[in-house]
């Protein structure tokens, strides 16, 4: 692969590919009925019974 | 028994090979540094055979750590580590301050130049100090935020003191002159093999310690923590690929070369500051602030969308350190906009952060340590900022290689990582040692006045300094000419750096009073104070309105 090759595949599908990766991340976490479980994750920290100073 | 004889045999045998290595040194640095690793290795034989109980070991074989308390000793030796690099740290950013006011104060002596202090400085308190708090921190955040015991316990303390290791051995070398010149990644070749080996075993705990988690989701700080893990030792490792010119020597060459070098090299130094002084810190935050404030964080949402964004834009920020070089255009222009990119994350990620104190602002007001990691938060966003902006080419025309970058690393690295740092070590210490409080709260009202008006003084006063560097440089007069000498530019600094040199002092006399806070609260001392607040009562105002005119009848 030449140097002109490689740097275009990089910044067409390569770039794509990334862009696609990051939204379905960001995505997922807006998904239905994640709210309860990100409520519960921020609040994990504080629950006093499970031995957290 | 088998543990033990491993662990002593293999530091003898370690021991040995150092002492070969010191024979066969081709030259004086390595020798001294060979003889370094014989004394470490010797010290760590003694220790932990002194401290073997063999009856005990007899009678009833290796006894198992209680799975149902914490291992907080690791996170003990850290905290002191953090305080006793930092100290060392400021003192030598303090002294090379004034080597640039006084150039008097190299003493003319080649191991107390600047050239070999700086290096000793950046490393001191990006590694040494930042380092340790980091380790400390995670070790604590990951086994809460798991609710299990750390793994591999002896690997732990391994890579306590192989880490300390590495500072000493990179430290000294500066002084005596070993250094592969890349910035931030001096240490040469058997140093860096060392820190690979520290940090694939602090990988292994980290990772270990997740994967017996009793909680099912990974808390948000564990993802910080580990993106910083596994990408520090992918960028450590490319970045320090060299041949050895002897492997009894000190000195090696790097497998990359020129432009590919460079590249390699800023990809390396700005993920450096991307993923150990940014996600590594940052997960420190997004554990210490929620538990100050005894609030959860703002947006959890927006915590992992400030991770994957980070993650996702940081690693092509490095090429805006090679604007206007041999490096292509193409390359330059993907640094500036991944860089400008990287504003709305970093943003993101402070309004989480000072957000989280929403309904509870009254803690700025009572409790110092919440304001030391609201002011960390806001220099975090000034930082995040000023550097999307130092990227955009035309204004890193005016910026680069002048006193403006310093600036911007300090607001950056003094006021975010010197900030959340401090907060936590006074977040960590009464419960680490179980004592009731710091010894003195008013103290560390203290040690935050002293650290921000030094801060302010040394990022004002290098804004002034840089921009007038960069103003003076590229004055070209009627007829074609530079207007302005180096020396000529280098005196009009002068009162500048005088006010830099002031900040530091006060930012070193912030640190020193923590020291002696943290000292005392060790010790088991409480100082005898008023409160930071109090809620004014005045018995003579507390009484119901009565009419004056009308005397009420008997």
């Amino acid at each position: 692969m030449t140097y002109e090759a490689f740097r275009q595949f990089a910044d067409s599908w390569g770039l794509l590919f990334m862009v696609i990766l990051w939204a379905s991340f960001v995505l997922w976490v807006f998904r239905p009925g994640s709210k309860q479980h990100h409520d519960d994750a921020a609040n994990m920290i504080f629950d006093e019974s499970e031995n957290d100073g | 028994m088998e543990s033990l004889t491993l662990k002593v045999g293999s530091l003898l045998v370690a021991a040995f090979l150092a002492f070969v290595a010191a024979a066969f040194a081709v030259d004086t640095g390595f020798a001294i540094h060979m003889w370094i690793v014989v004394a470490a290795a010797l010290i760590a034989t003694f220790v932990i055979a002194n401290k073997t109980d063999f009856a005990a070991l007899a009678r009833f074989g290796a006894v198992r750590p209680d799975q149902s308390r914490y291992d907080d000793d690791p996170v003990r030796w850290g905290v002191i580590a953090t305080i006793f690099w930092g100290m060392a740290g400021f003192l030598a950013g303090l002294y090379i301050a004034l080597q640039l006011t006084f150039p008097a104060l190299n003493l003319n002596f080649e191991y107390t130049t600047f050239g070999r202090l700086r290096p000793l400085h950046t490393s001191a308190v990006i590694f040494a100090f930042g380092g340790n708090a980091l380790i400390a921190t995670s070790f604590y955040i990951v086994q809460r935020t798991c609710r299990a015991r750390l793994a591999f316990p002896g690997l732990a303390r391994f890579v306590f003191w192989g880490y300390q290791l590495f500072i000493v051995l990179a430290a000294t070398g500066y002084l005596l002159g070993i250094t592969q010149s890349k910035e931030y990644a001096e240490p040469e070749w058997y140093v860096d093999l060392w820190l690979t080996i520290v940090w694939v075993a602090y990988a292994a705990v980290f990772i270990g310690t997740i994967a017996k988690r009793k909680e099912p989701h990974i808390y948000v700080a564990n993802w910080f923590f580990l993106a910083f893990i596994i990408t520090i030792a992918m960028l450590h490792i490319v970045n320090n690929l060299a041949v050895p010119v002897s492997i009894f020597g000190s000195k090696s060459y790097p497998a990359f070369a020129g432009v590919q070098d460079a590249l390699t090299q800023w990809w390396y130094g700005h993920n450096a500051v991307g993923f150990f002084l940014t996600a590594g810190f940052l997960a420190m935050m997004y554990y210490f602030v929620p538990k100050q404030a005894e609030r959860p964080v703002y947006s959890y949402r927006l915590s992992i969308i400030h991770f994957w964004s980070l993650i996702f834009l940081y690693i092509w920020a490095g090429p805006h350190h090679l604007h206007y070089t041999a490096l292509p255009d193409w390359a330059q222009t993907l640094g500036m906009v991944f860089s400008v990119m990287l504003w709305m994350p970093s943003w993101g990620g402070m309004i989480n952060g000072l957000m989280t104190l929403n309904g509870a602002w009254d803690k700025i007001r009572t409790d110092p340590i919440i304001r030391m990691m609201v002011m960390a938060l806001a220099f975090y966003g000034m930082s995040t900022f000023e550097g999307p902006m130092m990227s955009i080419r035309a204004v890193n025309s005016l910026s680069h290689y002048t006193d403006w970058t310093i600036g911007h690393v300090h607001s950056g690295a003094l006021g975010w990582n010197g900030m959340i740092t401090f907060a936590a070590i006074y977040f960590l210490v009464p419960r680490l040692w179980a004592r009731e409080r710091l010894y003195s709260l008013r103290m560390v009202n203290w040690h935050f006045w002293l650290s921000t008006v030094g801060i302010v003084l040394y990022a004002a006063s290098m804004w002034v300094a840089g921009i007038m560097q960069g103003l003076m440089w590229r004055e070209y007069g009627a007829d074609g000419y530079l207007v302005y000498a180096f020396s000529e530019v280098t005196s009009a600094m002068h009162p500048m750096y005088l006010i830099r040199a002031a900040g530091g002092a006060l930012y070193l006399a912030g640190a020193a009073i923590m020291v002696y806070n943290v000292w005392q609260t060790i010790a088991g001392k409480t100082r005898d104070e008023k409160a930071m607040t109090d809620t004014p009562h005045d018995p003579e105002k507390d009484r119901p309105i009565v009419a004056s005119t009308t005397v009420p009848a008997e």
